[in-house]
């Protein structure tokens, strides 16, 4: 069966319209969950257990990808800068790339499967369950229980893991840059930090606050709105990392731009 | 006498489909009244809407008079702060251990202290027959049977003045079904509650409830004495009370 331009249309405007919708209910899902983060009574608890769950169990695998992003970093750069006698540059490119960039938008893919996924997952089941329900029949905001909790703490728990990971980072690439490329210590880590400024930190920090938002934001509004038992829950993991990826590396550039375009 | 519950006219929809087509039922306080109905004729769905789980798309409900709907948020919750809900599965909290979840309420209303609430869970526990160890594992270690009781300690033990029962049976031994029907009728006397359970058990619904309705396609279509159920007169009622294949209520293929 062939499809009449007009049919075209159609799809394109409900699909355009279906963005729109889903647009307007993540914001309006995200104000009300700020609403809460801010208004009282607060959930110390649950946001203790959000803060490790996320800090603290996220440390293997960030730790990790940022010790061998370093040392593949120092690795490429040294290979590439080689080809016109710039291989004293691979300290500045490794802790440039991996302050502003890598250290924040990697530790926000990992954190993303992670925590991203567990966000949805547990919620979804709560919903399908009807322990959301119960929570409301228990006077309990679900919003207030659930989400803000989770939104707090992965804000302020993925600057904590950039940081680290930023440390690994460069720790990878001064193993390889050291042992392997032939730069002495003192010279590789006196590169590294004539070249850093403050503000490629910071960027790197703030951009880490952003994704840990997007992170919980996502994993917590699709197990909220998940339907359908198993099947459900399924879609809306997938679903949350999914659309935390691509909006990290979305909203990665929009910062960039933010914050170092001339 | 002031209906503890009274609905009028209640319509809900979902898309093209009418679930809710003008429910009209009254609840006396002190009563228990049995809701009966097929899969998808409305029962939870009703209730939902008076505990405010689903906004309905019109119609009243009150609770003692006062109409929910009309309501600010804030005194709405302060009405529905007076209920309490067993859920057809449970609905335990699964990263909470059983003490937690009995008294999740008086925990989160600051009513209690976290240490009393041991104790209050144990008491609870107790009068649905199960010993106060229990509160110590999680839902997840609990038999089906265990978990409607811990489901029913928690319902109650913030001693709400009107308590609902979602499928309070489904999924229980007739034994462990008729357990959980005399726990539920023992809590609701001592409290001197206003009860509404919806079921599709027989047998269940004459051992729980003083009144019964049934909800036929979203409407009320007969309202009566529990006791009388099967011997009504209403042929839909007796033909869905004696569970017979034959009768006016034909099962519709969905296409």
């Amino acid at each position: 069966m062939t499809l009449a331009p007009v049919d075209w249309v159609a799809a394109l405007g409900r699909a355009a319209l279906d963005l729109c919708r889903t647009i307007g209910a993540v914001a309006l899902f995200a104000l009300e969950g700020l609403s809460h983060v801010l208004r009282p009574p607060f959930q110390p608890r649950l946001f203790l257990r959000a803060f490790l769950e996320v800090a603290y169990f996220s440390l293997p695998v960030v730790g990790l990808t940022a010790v061998f992003t370093g040392m593949v970093l120092a690795l490429q750069s040294y290979s590439g800068f080689s080809r016109f006698g710039a291989e004293g540059a691979v300290a500045n490119v490794v802790v440039l790339s991996i302050t502003r960039e890598l250290g924040p938008v990697l530790a926000g893919l990992m954190v993303s499967g992670r925590i991203g996924a567990a966000f949805a997952a547990e919620i979804g089941t709560m919903r399908v369950t009807d322990q959301i329900d119960a929570l409301t029949t228990l006077s309990t905001d679900p919003m207030k229980y659930l989400v803000a909790p989770r939104l707090l703490a992965a804000t302020l728990a993925m600057p904590l893991l950039v940081i680290v990971a930023d440390v690994l980072g460069v720790m990878g690439g001064y193993l390889i840059g050291t042992f392997k490329l032939g730069f002495s210590g003192p010279g590789y880590l006196k590169a590294t930090f004539d070249f850093l400024q403050v503000m490629d930190v910071v960027s790197g920090l703030a951009k880490a606050a952003v994704f840990g938002f997007v992170v919980a934001l996502m994993g917590t509004w699709c197990g909220y709105t998940s339907r359908g038992g198993a099947q459900g829950v399924g879609a809306a993991t997938t679903t949350a990392v999914v659309a935390s990826s691509i909006l990290i590396l979305a909203l990665d550039y929009v910062l960039t731009e933010a914050f170092f375009a001339r | 006498m002031t209906p503890r519950i009274r609905l009028r006219e209640l319509r809900k929809s979902f898309g093209p489909k009418t679930v809710l087509d003008g429910v009209d039922l009254d609840v006396m306080p002190g009563r228990s009244m049995v809701i009966l109905g097929g899969s998808g004729s409305g029962k939870s769905v009703t209730i939902k809407c008076i505990l405010g789980l689903i906004e309905a798309d019109s119609g009243l409900i009150e609770i003692n008079g006062r109409d929910v709907l009309a309501m600010s948020a804030r005194e709405r919750e302060e009405v529905l702060d007076h209920t309490g809900m067993l859920f057809q599965n449970g609905a335990l909290f699964d990263s909470l251990p059983v003490w937690e979840n009995v008294c999740f309420k008086l925990l989160a209303q600051k009513r209690i202290t976290r240490a009393q609430a041991r104790d209050k869970a144990a008491e609870a526990l107790a009068g649905v027959g199960l010993d106060a160890s229990v509160g110590a594992l999680s839902p997840a270690e609990l038999s089906g049977g265990m978990q409607k009781r811990v489901a029913l300690a928690r319902a109650i033990a913030s001693e709400p003045r009107i308590i609902f029962f979602d499928e309070p049976t489904t999924g229980l031994d007739p034994i462990m079904g008729a357990v959980i029907d005399g726990l539920i009728v023992d809590c609701v006397r001592r409290l001197g509650a206003t009860a509404v359970t919806i079921t599709h058990d027989m047998a269940s619904a004459r051992r729980i409830g003083d009144d019964a309705a049934m909800i036929h396609k979203g409407r009320i279509i007969w309202t009566g004495a529990a006791a009388t159920l099967g011997e009504t007169g209403n042929a839909m009622v007796d033909q869905f009370a004696r569970g017979e294949r034959e009768g006016p209520i034909t099962m519709e293929l969905r296409k």
